[in-house]
């Protein structure tokens, strides 16, 4: 599609009319929401389609022979569905609910994981959310398996030669994230995928950053695993999912054991139910499920390549103004970025930075964003970082190069 | 609620120019202090004469708050014994908490009462207090290593 005549049509004021929570003050001054990467805020289709669901839906699910419990496994299985058709997954059975990016991470390295050994090798790169880093640390810890972590640039880049030179038979799971939270890089995957696989290593792709900016089909990405979280998608928090292929599901053990994930229960042996409830024990997170299923709805009837389109714009401009001022820096200038700016003022120390841009309704992340290796290789303490999503305007940016303006002031 | 309360020239002038800055070396006890969450990193290194700091510096890097405080308290303790640190210490705690609260400071704070602005920035009490908890700690750690077996060194982390 043409980036500018989606422009041309998107309407962001009426985008940010969904969205209550914008209209509210920050000591009586308009707030510039600008940390959608941490987590975005809710549209009212989100907020009414989990109102509608307590209000006249809920039960518990796969239970109940009773019309009320029929109706919440429906809601919650077109759920299912609805995350299958977003991902375009071949199967359902391939769509597990978890709690979040972080839970699916930790259910493969718990459950696909203990089969390593000495000798194997997980790869990884210097970018990631230690929600991709911890749990694999762990896993080699308990296995002997070695992590390998792939090299970035001072641009905030992968280095793809040094990442296929890590690259091996001894390589069997290569686990990258698909955007930066840090630095708002977009990572080759496909290439990365294409290179893991050429030397029979399954992938993990992280897509907590990328699901609410660009289309995912995981057929065509052709990996393993593609883990995200639904409040970085406008829907509720304490859900997710975790995407996996079938083929490799199937020799998957199950990883927490309860009601949902059996068939029988006996003492003398237990079997276990079919895939995805193989892998979700316990009663499901169910209204958390509708409203990720709306939050979906909300995105695809938006469109995400117009709001991509918006956001790219919002970038170029917010870069160009925060290089305008004297004294501030951008961390992370890779070629293709999504909505995410990481900076540090000289003389400004990010914490005080995020109190004085707080005090102008300007609400932006400060702080090591989970990614403290990312900390060490820029040799910063923390950073400031600004992150947009659809509703985000260009008053936010104005906003917040005013605000900056003001930090310097104070610390003259 | 004013900025203007939270970053007072004290403050900003401590930050520009922390005083007793860097290593005492050799010295009695020390401790690090970090807060995680925003990367702020101390060290104080202290020399004694019984309970009375004979001497203090601090290290680190950190934003201001933390900064000016760990240099303000440097200044406000220097030459003081456990029994009137530990009141200090306590004063400045009310001080740095007592959200909502506007009356004034104890008189007895001095310098120290720049930081009370901090108690409208409930995040940012940590930055403030995370030098007495290091003091507390490098205290603590010369405490045990004159009794029976010395420690390794101390740590306080804010999280
Ligand atoms: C790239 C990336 N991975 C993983 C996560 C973890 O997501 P969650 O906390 O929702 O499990 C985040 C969230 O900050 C992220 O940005």
């Amino acid at each position: 599609m043409n980036a500018r005549v989606a422009e041309a049509a998107y309407d962001v004021a009426r985008v940010r009319a969904d969205f209550p929570v914008l209209s509210t003050t920050v000591r009586g001054k308009r707030l510039a929401f600008l940390d959608t990467a941490a987590s975005a805020q809710r549209p009212l289709a989100v907020i009414e389609a989990v109102d509608h669901y307590e209000r006249t839906s809920h039960a518990n699910v796969h239970r109940g022979v009773y019309q009320l419990s029929q109706k919440a496994t429906d809601a919650f299985e077109g759920a299912r569905e609805r995350v299958r058709h977003f991902l375009n997954a071949s199967s359902l059975k391939e769509v597990i609910f978890t709690r979040g990016t972080t839970e699916s991470i930790n259910l493969v390295a718990q459950s696909w994981g203990p089969r390593l050994g000495p000798g194997d090798e997980i790869l990884i790169t210097w970018m990631e959310h230690h929600a991709n880093i911890v749990p694999w640390q762990m896993l080699c810890q308990r296995t002997g398996a070695t992590l390998k972590v792939a090299p970035i640039d001072r641009r905030g880049e992968l280095d793809l030669e040094a990442f296929r030179a890590l690259l091996s038979s001894r390589t069997k799971l290569v686990a990258f994230t698909q955007v930066s939270n840090a630095l708002g890089t977009v990572l080759p995957i496909q290439d990365m995928i294409a290179a893991a696989r050429a030397v029979g290593a399954l992938t993990l792709v992280d897509g907590a950053q990328a699901v609410a900016h660009q289309r995912v089909d995981v057929q065509a990405l052709n990996c393993d695993f593609y883990a995200f979280s639904s409040h970085k998608l406008y829907g509720p928090t304490g859900i997710g999912v975790l995407w996996a292929r079938e083929s490799v599901l199937r020799d998957m053990p199950p990883w927490q054991g309860g009601g949902d994930m059996i068939l029988t229960v006996s003492f003398s042996g237990t079997t276990y139910n079919e895939l995805p409830y193989r892998f979700e024990a316990g009663t499901p997170n169910m209204s958390g499920a509708v409203g990720l299923a709306a939050a979906i709805g909300y995105l695809e009837a938006l469109g995400i390549e117009r709001a991509h389109a918006h956001e790219q714009r919002l970038l170029g401009r917010a870069t160009a103004a925060l290089k305008a001022i004297e004294g501030v820096q951008i961390i992370g200038e890779a070629k293709e970025k999504s909505g995410v700016i990481s900076f540090v003022v000289d003389g400004v120390h990010p914490h005080d930075l995020g109190t004085i841009l707080d005090d102008e309704g300007v609400a932006v992340r400060t702080g090591h964003h989970c990614a403290m290796p990312v900390m060490e290789f820029f040799d910063v303490p923390a950073t400031a970082r600004a992150s947009f999503g659809c509703y985000s305007d260009d008053a936010d940016i104005d906003q917040l190069v005013r605000a900056l303006g003001r930090a310097r002031e104070v610390f003259g | 609620m004013d900025l203007k309360d939270l970053y007072r020239d004290v403050i900003l002038d401590h930050n520009k120019r922390p005083r007793n800055f860097g290593r005492l070396e050799p010295c009695d006890t020390s401790a690090d202090g970090n807060n995680p969450l925003c990367g702020d990193r101390l060290t104080l290194t202290l020399r004694l004469e019984g309970d009375r700091i004979s001497d203090i510096k601090f290290d680190g890097k950190g934003c201001a708050i933390s900064t000016a405080s760990a240099s303000l308290m440097t200044e406000a303790i220097k030459g003081k014994d456990g029994a009137a640190i530990k009141h200090l210490s306590e004063l400045v705690h009310q001080a740095l908490t007592a959200h909502g609260d506007d009356s004034a400071p104890p008189a007895e704070l001095g310098k120290l009462a720049a930081l009370a602005g901090v108690r409208e920035y409930p995040a940012r009490v940590k930055c403030a207090s995370l030098c007495w908890h290091t003091l507390d700690a490098a205290l603590k750690h010369r405490a045990n290593a004159l009794g029976e077996a010395p420690i390794g060194p101390a740590t306080v982390s804010t999280e």
